[in-house]
């Protein structure tokens, strides 16, 4: 058998009749454009959020104080008052193979004051590699250095939306005193703006301090209790690992009994990608049966039109039976034919879906990632349709009576 | 000596409503290399039927068939269909040329399915056998661009296209006109000076002429066999 000859003649048979095999692939077309297009969509939604994930931080993981409990009324997360700076000091000093970076966060509510103008926000008490751990830069000026932590230095950094509360456009804020409360605190840098998170709650609107100048002069505690810290891994592979050292270094240092259960809690942004990965994971189920039922029925579309091909062409393949042409050649060339049809559909589907997805893209801000691969997979699946939907009308073919056939009128 | 076509008390029995009905019943005769021999009698005379299964287009329900001393009584559709192939040749009452393509193309489509030659030895005898039935300028056109002569004179060339030993024609004049009748036939009797077995079913006296043996059916039996001088 003769594969060129067979394909040409399939090609030959498609083009006699254009208008028929252009609807005959409309099925297939819009399926695999509609996959192809929401894929993107999808796939861009998806990379989108993982980016925002991990603008939280680097190879982030949280720790909490439990919810603590007095009498019968409970408070919010990290309300609790079971960790201290120094358990952050600890993590940073006993487990330094596995964690990179530790910031204690000390959140106090406060009213900025400078000149006449107020404004109130809450100010962070962290630690000076806190940049590094949240992957947050100064635009201006500089972050606090270890001195200055260390000596409680009343210095600050301030979100981009406290700048614009307390300052003129254009003014100059770096080396500005503002006042806390009734503490005077020196600006030394402007952090990068970083929009809103994906709760909508604005994060340029805020001050970070260092924790221990927080923690002495605004937050008033004997404790020094802290709301929560961020430690960085240096790798996302320990986070096991990292959960399971942080969690036994804080259980020794609160002097827990084993039958007692932890008094804070962790959480790590893979927890959230995780969450994120099951919506995603839904969203492809989805997806594939709505590309299923659309390519069933481009299939069934396929079917129904070979079937009438055959019966068309009915003198054609008994000619070709009796010049020499086997049962099998006549099965591959009804079934190459609904092949090439597919194929050539499922073709036209995928620079049909890219270019929906880029369009609906662009009109509506969306960001949209197009997968080689998927474009590969529909078409590849498109051909496979054409292949098990010509089966059937191939199969009758091969099984005609070369007689019935040239006799056929 | 063994004769290119022999067949042995050849029954088709076709069982359709309540009376089974003999096509052939009991066909006995052989055909030698370079034989000229027309298939006459009536319709429903089961020539046929005689044609169908000599061409291996059907199978007969019993007895024996041997084409160039190999048994093809009893073979599977795709071993038909190979042994139509290498050979035999087809010409018939109504062409059969595909529509669109062109007549070289109609002409190179037996090697196709059998893989012979090489594309460009596939052509040149193509174009030979265009040429060879006086038909060479016209390797371009398509079936609709031809008149039935010459459509035939296409599907003849195809027929010859494998070298195959035995052409079989059904009714190879019955679309045509007169003068393209005696065209077709004049062209039959070279090849068959050029010996090439033809067995051809005709019901036309005139036509049946050209054939130097006449075998006459009637009923599914063979009733006459005839040798005799063919008219020019």
């Amino acid at each position: 058998m003769n594969f060129g000859m067979v394909f040409k003649v399939a090609i030959l048979a498609i083009m006699r009749n254009k208008t028929r095999s252009l609807l005959t692939c409309i099925g297939i077309i819009v399926g695999i454009a509609a996959v192809i297009s929401v894929l993107a969509i999808g796939k861009g939604a998806s990379t989108m959020m993982v980016k925002e994930i991990s603008s939280m931080g680097n190879n982030l993981m949280m720790v909490f104080p439990d919810r603590n409990r007095k009498g019968a009324v409970r408070s919010g997360m990290g309300a609790g008052e079971t960790m201290t700076a120094g358990d952050a000091e600890a993590v940073k000093r006993e487990l330094g193979h596995l964690v990179s970076g530790v910031s204690p966060a000390v959140n106090v509510s406060c009213q900025l004051i400078r000149d006449n103008r107020n404004w109130n926000c809450r100010v962070s008490g962290v630690s000076y590699d806190m940049p590094e751990i949240r992957n947050w830069n100064v635009a201006e000026g500089r972050f606090f250095e270890e001195s200055e932590q260390r000596a409680c230095a009343r210095v600050c950094v301030i979100g981009t939306t406290v700048k614009a509360n307390l300052f003129d456009e254009g003014e100059e804020a770096v080396g500005a005193t503002i006042r806390m409360g009734a503490m005077p605190f020196k600006v030394v840098g402007v952090l990068a703006a970083k929009g809103a998170n994906s709760w909508g709650q604005d994060q340029d609107d805020t001050v970070m301090a260092p924790y221990t100048t927080v923690g002495r002069v605004l937050q008033r505690s004997k404790f020094r209790s802290i709301n929560m810290m961020n430690i960085s891994l240096w790798s996302l592979d320990d986070n096991e690992e990292a959960k399971r050292e942080v969690t036994a270094l804080l259980r020794q240092r609160h002097n827990l009994a084993d039958y007692q259960d932890d008094d804070f809690e962790t959480r790590d942004t893979t927890e959230i990608m995780n969450t994120m990965g099951s919506v995603t994971g839904l969203m492809t189920v989805l997806l594939t049966a709505v590309a299923a039922i659309s390519l069933l029925v481009g299939g069934i579309g396929i079917m129904n039109i070979m079937l009438v091909s055959v019966t068309e062409r009915i003198k054609e393949i008994g000619l070709r039976m009796a010049i020499g042409a086997t049962p099998a050649c006549i099965l591959w060339q009804f079934i190459l034919e609904a092949v090439v049809l597919s194929t050539v559909g499922g073709a036209i589907g995928v620079a049909l879906g890219v270019g929906a997805a880029k369009v609906i893209g662009e009109v509506n801000h969306w960001p949209i990632v197009i997968e080689f691969s998927s474009a590969v997979y529909s078409f590849l699946f498109s051909s496979f349709v054409g292949m098990f939907f010509g089966f059937y009308p191939a199969y009758r073919a091969s099984k005609l009576n070369p007689i019935d056939c040239l006799r056929y009128e | 000596m063994s004769h290119l076509i022999e067949l042995r008390d050849l029954y088709k029995i076709y069982a359709q409503g309540e009376e089974p009905v003999h096509a052939l019943d009991g066909v006995s005769v052989s055909v030698d290399d370079g034989e000229f021999v027309a298939i006459m009698g009536a319709s429903g005379s089961g020539k046929s039927t005689m044609l169908n299964i000599l061409g291996c287009l059907d199978t007969p329900t019993s007895g024996s068939y041997l084409l160039d001393g190999i048994e093809v009584a009893r073979r599977s559709r795709r071993e038909l269909a190979q042994i139509r192939n290498r050979k035999l040749g087809f010409v018939f009452q109504n062409f059969n040329l595909l529509p669109r393509i062109s007549a070289v193309e109609q002409v190179e489509l037996p090697d196709l399915y059998m893989g012979r030659l090489s594309r460009s030895a596939r052509r040149r005898r193509a174009l030979e056998l265009l040429d060879r039935v006086g038909l060479g300028g016209r390797a371009t056109h398509k079936p609709s661009e031809l008149s039935g002569g010459q459509q035939q004179r296409v599907a003849i060339a195809r027929a010859l296209m494998n070298e195959p030993p035995v052409l079989f024609a059904d009714e190879p004049t019955g679309n045509l006109d007169t003068k393209a009748s005696v065209e077709i036939m004049k062209l039959f009797t070279e090849l068959s000076a050029e010996g090439i077995t033809i067995v051809m079913v005709t019901h036309e006296d005139d036509i049946a002429a050209y054939a130097k043996r006449h075998l006459v059916m009637k009923d599914g039996k063979l009733v006459r066999d005839d040798r005799r001088e063919a008219a020019q």
